[in-house]
């Protein structure tokens, strides 16, 4: 009998589209398997455990073990900078972060504020830059804070910037490209590597790395 | 600040609670004596070092260091591992007749969380240095006694991942030209970021059979059959050298007969800088971290003054015992209650049984509110009260 895996899934808008390829890729996945509210889904029959996280708590479940693998976004690899392996770029919910604010503004000169969900990500942005900021962290609707003078900036995810736009913010520097990643803790990635391998192949087989690898 | 409870400890300390400490002490015997047998000499150092001296030369990462002031104004460091203390007393003292020394230690070392809990900042390790012998029958011998002292503690499923450095610095400084390029290139490996490799590798100004060799590099991980593909990415010779040390090494731990725990993982880069050739990890089924690693680190030792190679390995013994599941419990001891009119009788009856190797407890009943309660966690219990059936009179 296969050993079995435990998979860290994002819960929300990533879940869809990796079930998705996880399907392209030749995995039997029950048709009701996104519509669960179940935090654990066992797929017996391939002998999958699945694990419903919030995306920024994926890499957390894989450094430590408890899950073999996981899909996460680029934003949270560089956000959290977890010891797990990054293994195969999947090419999906693409999207990329940015630094947005009120148009035609500046930063404040003394002590520029910046608004945030990722403050390594932004505070690492910023001194590259050769800029020192303040960070200030928020845990969602990153928006508000130009709008209501919490902040100068906000570095946050931008898809489709329709959110910005709504909200009459712009985007004055695209800091990096995100895509969600496949992951694995390195003990895993070593005790089970047969299984793990074969995910790996098929799964490069139907993500665009695969098609320009060949 | 807010105002500590009694209670609390610092970030990532632990208590060892008594059936937690027999459970260790059980895993360091068994270790500590295969050691032993194998000729390795324990030794001990000071918790306290200079953070010029030790502390800068370790592996560990500087933000991971406990530091603190000594009263002359000198930084001090909790030393975060024990070979670089164990270098350090080796290069200065032990090393003067520059033959082989082989020696051991069990030890708590301390490395600071930034982060959150879930990891202890202070735990054991049990290991071995093998200094001045640069040959790969050291690296071997090392790598041996390892698999041997892991199934003296009874763990069964493990596994060991052996790379080498010079492999991977020779093919990418043939492949890229310079040890900036290559530096860059082997950091996405020590990043364990295989995406950004590929991305990397991809955005170089290189052919393509050249970026095909860097890809298939990360392909490096399996048996024995891997030294050959490693061999085929070679162009003219160069880096050999390290695929025939990989290759003695395979056919010395042969010899041991012990390769059935060992693969090869030319991909694994621990650090940056430390290691110089052979290294490697150990993995155990149920830990999310590797249970132990170590390698050949011939540039630490001449920190400290004395040039010469040295290898070894360090276990955790906090995550072996995880690997190792449920504690074995360990013996019950006996239990004599006793009152002041037997006991005498109760002293040489527990001296007796003591003498005989087993554990007595000898409790005056007058100190024991509930004495159900208080003789359950005992195997067997003997009751020496009241006046009568006096005897053993010495």
């Amino acid at each position: 009998m296969k050993e079995m895996i435990t998979i860290a899934m994002p819960k929300g808008r990533i879940f869809e589209e990796a079930a998705d390829l996880l399907r392209q890729a030749g995995y039997e996945l029950p048709p009701e398997f996104e519509d669960s509210r179940k935090l654990i889904i066992d797929v017996v029959e391939e002998r999958f455990r699945f694990i419903l996280a919030k995306p920024m708590d994926v890499a957390t479940y894989v450094e430590h073990g408890v899950a073999d693998l996981g899909i996460a976004g680029k934003d949270v690899m560089l956000e959290e900078e977890r010891d797990v392996y990054e293994l195969l770029d999947l090419q999906i919910s693409k999207c990329y972060l940015a630094v947005a604010g009120l148009p035609g503004t500046r930063m404040n000169d003394v002590a520029p504020k910046i608004a945030t969900k990722y403050p390594n990500v932004a505070a690492r942005y910023f001194r590259e830059q050769g800029e020192q900021v303040e960070i200030i962290k928020l845990n969602g609707s990153i928006e508000l804070a130009p709008l209501i003078g919490l902040s100068d900036r906000i570095v946050d995810i931008v898809s489709t910037g329709r959110t910005l736009v709504e909200n009459g913010l712009v985007e004055y520097e695209r800091i990096v490209d995100i895509t969600s990643r496949l992951i694995v803790n390195p003990v895993s990635y070593r005790m089970k590597d047969e299984r793990i391998n074969e995910l790996v192949d098929r799964l490069t087989s139907v993500t665009q790395e695969g098609v320009k690898a060949r | 600040m807010s105002q500590l409870f009694m209670f609390e400890k610092p970030l990532g300390m632990r208590d060892t609670l008594p059936e937690l400490y027999e459970a260790k002490s059980q895993v360091r015997n068994a270790i500590g004596n295969e050691m032993k047998q194998w000729g390795y000499q324990f030794m001990e150092t000071p918790a306290l070092e200079y953070y010029e001296t030790v502390g800068t030369a370790s592996a560990i990462l500087d933000q991971q260091l406990f530091k603190l002031l000594d009263s002359q104004g000198h930084t001090l460091v909790l030393r975060p591992d024990m070979t670089a203390p164990i270098a350090r007393v080796a290069a200065s003292k032990l090393l003067k007749e520059d033959l082989p020394l082989r020696l051991a230690y069990s030890a708590s070392v301390f490395r600071a969380q930034q982060r959150e809990g879930g990891r202890p900042a202070e735990f054991e390790q049990i290991g071995v240095e093998m200094i001045a012998d640069e040959t790969v029958s050291a690296d071997g011998e090392v790598i041996a006694l390892m698999v041997s002292a892991l199934k003296q503690a009874k763990l069964e499923n493990f596994q060991i991942s052996v790379g080498h450095i010079g492999f991977v610095q020779e093919l990418f400084l043939q492949i890229l030209g310079t040890e900036e390029r290559a530096q860059s290139l082997t950091k996405f490996l020590y990043e364990k970021n295989f995406v950004g490799y590929r991305e990397h590798v991809k955005g170089l100004n290189l052919s393509s059979i050249d970026k095909q060799r860097l890809l298939d590099f990360l392909k490096l991980k399996g048996g024995e059959e891997v030294l050959d593909f490693a061999q085929s990415l070679l162009e003219n010779g160069k880096g050999r050298e390290a695929l025939l040390q990989l290759q003695q090494l395979w056919e010395i731990v042969v010899d041991y007969g012990e390769q059935e725990k060992l693969k090869f993982d030319l991909t694994l880069v621990s650090h940056m800088s430390y290691y110089t050739g052979i290294l490697f990890e150990v993995y155990a089924d149920q830990v999310g971290f590797p249970i132990g690693n170590g390698g050949r680190y011939n540039l630490l030792v001449e920190k400290f003054g004395k040039t010469t190679g040295a290898t070894g390995f360090a276990l955790r013994v906090d995550r072996l015992l995880e690997a190792l599941g449920e504690l074995k419990k360990a013996e019950p001891a006996q239990c004599i209650l006793f009152s002041d009119e037997r006991r005498k009788e109760a002293f040489q009856l527990a001296r007796d049984k003591r003498g005989t190797g087993v554990k007595v407890v000898l409790q005056d009943i007058n100190g024991v509110r509930n004495i159900d309660q208080f003789t359950e966690q005992y195997g067997e219990v003997t009751f020496l009260i009241g006046k009568a059936g006096r005897g053993n009179e010495s």
